[in-house]
């Protein structure tokens, strides 16, 4: 990847990161609810976020953060939206959990686990049908991977041929059971010959590697029209949901993830390669820290949800 | 004009629907049936026929065979809806709702609330409900008070042929997701209904009939074994008015407290078990809206709480009839 390419993308994760922060200081002082943090994903959603384009569209769970903030969100606007308040993406009635947002082009999230994936045959069925072109793209996780819903649309896409990146995010946990437990294999990349729609994996903690097989993914999807299933591996490095002290976790295990911290790599790869010095990314990080307080008053200003607002919109 | 099925009348409704807007889509598991085998295209038409004749006029773009999986499909048809599509799902029985609730009540019903009203989701599902075709326990439940209870979906359960043509082409153009559910035990019943496209509106009631002693609200398949009660108890001098909601939700709360407080006697049949169904939900509304009018208790009509069962003995047993009705009438005006 181009070094400007490469510093946007630690632009973006570092954003996605700050937020993800803020957003734990600001539960820890119980000035909004927990959440579930992508901490440990930037690499995944800044590397295939960034490879789609601007007509693509995106669903994705309950860990949208950093798919939300790759694709170009206002963190402010998100913020508002975790605190409730009118501002937010969804006027506060969505929370964290299912922040959705046509004008992203995030057309559908949800908290349901697994429920992206019975939606996403629909959204790319209504492009095929409507004319448009274009790629959808469907975040879930390891846990969804273990449903029948998983197997349903893989197969439901591969029979329609429908144009749909299926992103497994691969981060081991599934809430706080470790993905082992649950999967006898080490992953869920082999699936997609049974469904024969390709399939790749990836290093999910080195974002020019899952820029690049999202690229090559979607130009498949494009050449062919047909789905494909990209496994990122990745971890998240903190609880399910906040707070969460992880006392269940392996320490050792998750040393050795923290060592390979995606910001922690690109950082390293900017520097050794010449592309950037440390002051250039230190600089980056105080903007997106000043970006983020500033979003932090925008949010706080922002008015809470008028009482109608209760029973409004419940019907078209 | 002219005499048409149930049956009929939906399919109409649903090839002019189609022929309307291009955006309009039939999808479900053998809605054409026949598909990928070396016989007759369009062999079944939907499992009992009422799809019959879409695919050859529509083609295989806009009339979806899918694999036996609604946890899949009715997804898609949710997805499609909310991204520009306006699908027609069918879900061959309602009692298969077991394997794709999540996608109704929790992603349908709940987007345009949760995504701050920016969210349509014009999805109809529709589905065969109802006892008395000697199916059993798992493809003769009336399950439409599930989904009345969840904010978000609107309920429509149809009692004739003319009734159905003009709730479905109403379904169709509504913007919220609709679940249309049909009685399998009605789909040959015929009458006189309009060649033309009408819409009848969601949330107003019908009144089959007016009379002086008795209301009796029924639903679906109910409604017109209420009118033959009602026929009976003619001669016997006893005058019902027949209600029948047409939409559990919207439900037409002031038609049913007027027709109550006209008569000051409510009897209410429903073919759905009767705990927290509609017949309870009903009584309740006339108990705290128009409890001064009432000259007698509230008598349900429902089947007992059990499943449906198969021997066709116990299952005529099982289902509300004209008699039950007549005789629960008979006891409020005692």
């Amino acid at each position: 990847m181009r070094a400007n390419t490469l510093i946007q993308a630690y632009e973006r994760m570092a954003l996605i990161r700050a937020y993800e922060n803020t957003v734990v200081s600001l539960a820890g002082q119980h000035r909004l609810p927990g959440t579930c943090t992508s901490i440990g994903q930037e690499a995944s959603a800044v590397g295939v976020v960034s490879a789609l384009s601007s007509d693509d569209l995106i669903l994705t769970n309950h860990r949208s953060a950093g798919h939300l903030l790759a694709r170009g969100a206002d963190p402010a606007r998100m913020l508002a939206e975790v605190m409730g308040k009118s501002g937010g993406y969804c006027g506060g009635k969505s929370g964290s959990l299912h922040i959705s947002s046509k004008e992203l082009g995030v057309v559908l999230t949800s908290t349901i686990v697994g429920g992206e994936l019975s939606l996403v045959t629909g959204v790319a069925l209504a492009r095929t049908m409507l004319g448009q072109a274009g790629v959808v793209a469907c975040f879930f996780g390891d846990g969804a991977a273990c449903q029948g819903r998983f197997h349903e649309s893989l197969n439901l896409a591969a029979v329609w041929k429908l144009p749909i990146l299926y992103v497994c995010e691969n981060n081991q946990w599934q809430a706080f059971v470790h993905r082992q437990e649950t999967m006898l294999a080490d992953g869920v990349v082999g699936h997609a010959a049974g469904h024969g729609i390709g399939g790749s994996r990836v290093d999910g903690m080195d974002v020019e590697a899952v820029r690049e097989a999202a690229e090559h993914a979607i130009s498949r999807i494009r050449e062919t029209g047909a789905p494909h299933l990209l496994e990122v591996m990745t971890y998240r490095l903190r609880g399910h949901f906040e707070p969460d002290d992880q006392a269940y976790v392996d320490p050792a295990e998750l040393a050795r993830w923290r060592a390979r911290d995606p910001l922690v790599l690109l950082r390293r790869r900017l520097i050794e390669s010449g592309m950037a010095d440390e002051a250039d990314l230190d600089r980056i990080d105080v903007e997106v820290g000043v970006r983020l307080d500033r979003a932090v008053g925008v949010a706080d200003a922002s008015p809470y949800p008028e009482r109608r607002e209760l029973t409004s919109d419940v019907y078209a | 004009m002219s005499k048409k099925s149930y049956r009929q009348a939906i399919n109409e409704a649903l090839a002019q629907e189609m022929r309307r807007d291009p955006t309009v889509i039939v999808m479900g598991e053998d809605n054409v049936g026949g598909m990928g085998a070396p016989g007759e295209d369009d062999a079944w038409g939907g499992v009992l026929g009422v799809t019959k004749g879409l695919m050859p006029e529509f083609g295989r773009d806009r009339v979806l065979d899918t694999p036996i999986t609604e946890s899949a499909f009715i997804g898609a048809a949710v997805g499609a809806a909310a991204t520009g599509l306006r699908p027609v799902a069918e879900l061959m029985f309602v009692d298969f709702l077991g394997v794709c609730f999540d996608q109704i009540f929790n992603q349908a019903a709940k987007f345009r609330y949760m995504f701050g009203g920016k969210a349509v989701t014009p999805v109809v599902i529709r589905t065969m409900y109802g006892a008395g075709f000697r199916a059993a326990s798992q493809h003769s439940q009336c399950l439409y008070p599930i989904f009345t209870h969840i904010p978000g979906l609107k309920v429509v359960v149809p009692s004739s042929a003319y009734e159905a043509k003009g709730l479905l082409i109403q379904s169709i153009r509504d913007n919220d997701p609709v679940i249309f559910l049909e009685h399998k035990v009605l789909y040959d019943e015929i009458e006189e209904v309009p060649d033309e496209p009408y819409t009848i509106p969601f949330g107003e009631a019908n009144l089959t009939r007016e009379g002086d002693h008795v209301t009796i609200v029924a639903l679906g398949r109910m409604v017109g074994f209420a009118n033959k009660a009602a026929d009976m108890l003619e001669k016997e001098g006893i005058t019902c008015t027949v209600v029948d909601p047409r939409t559990t939700s919207p439900l037409d709360e002031d038609t049913i407290i007027e027709a109550v407080e006209d008569t000051g006697r409510l009897v209410v049949v429903d073919e759905a078990s009767p705990r927290c169904g509609m017949a309870a939900d009903i009584s309740a509304l006339v108990a705290q809206s128009a409890f001064k009018a009432l000259k007698a208790p509230i008598l349900m009509v429902t089947p007992p709480h059990t499943p449906v069962p198969f021997a066709p003995e116990l299952e005529d047993a099982y289902i509300p009839t004209p008699d039950k009705i007549a005789d629960a009438v008979r006891r409020v005006m005692a």
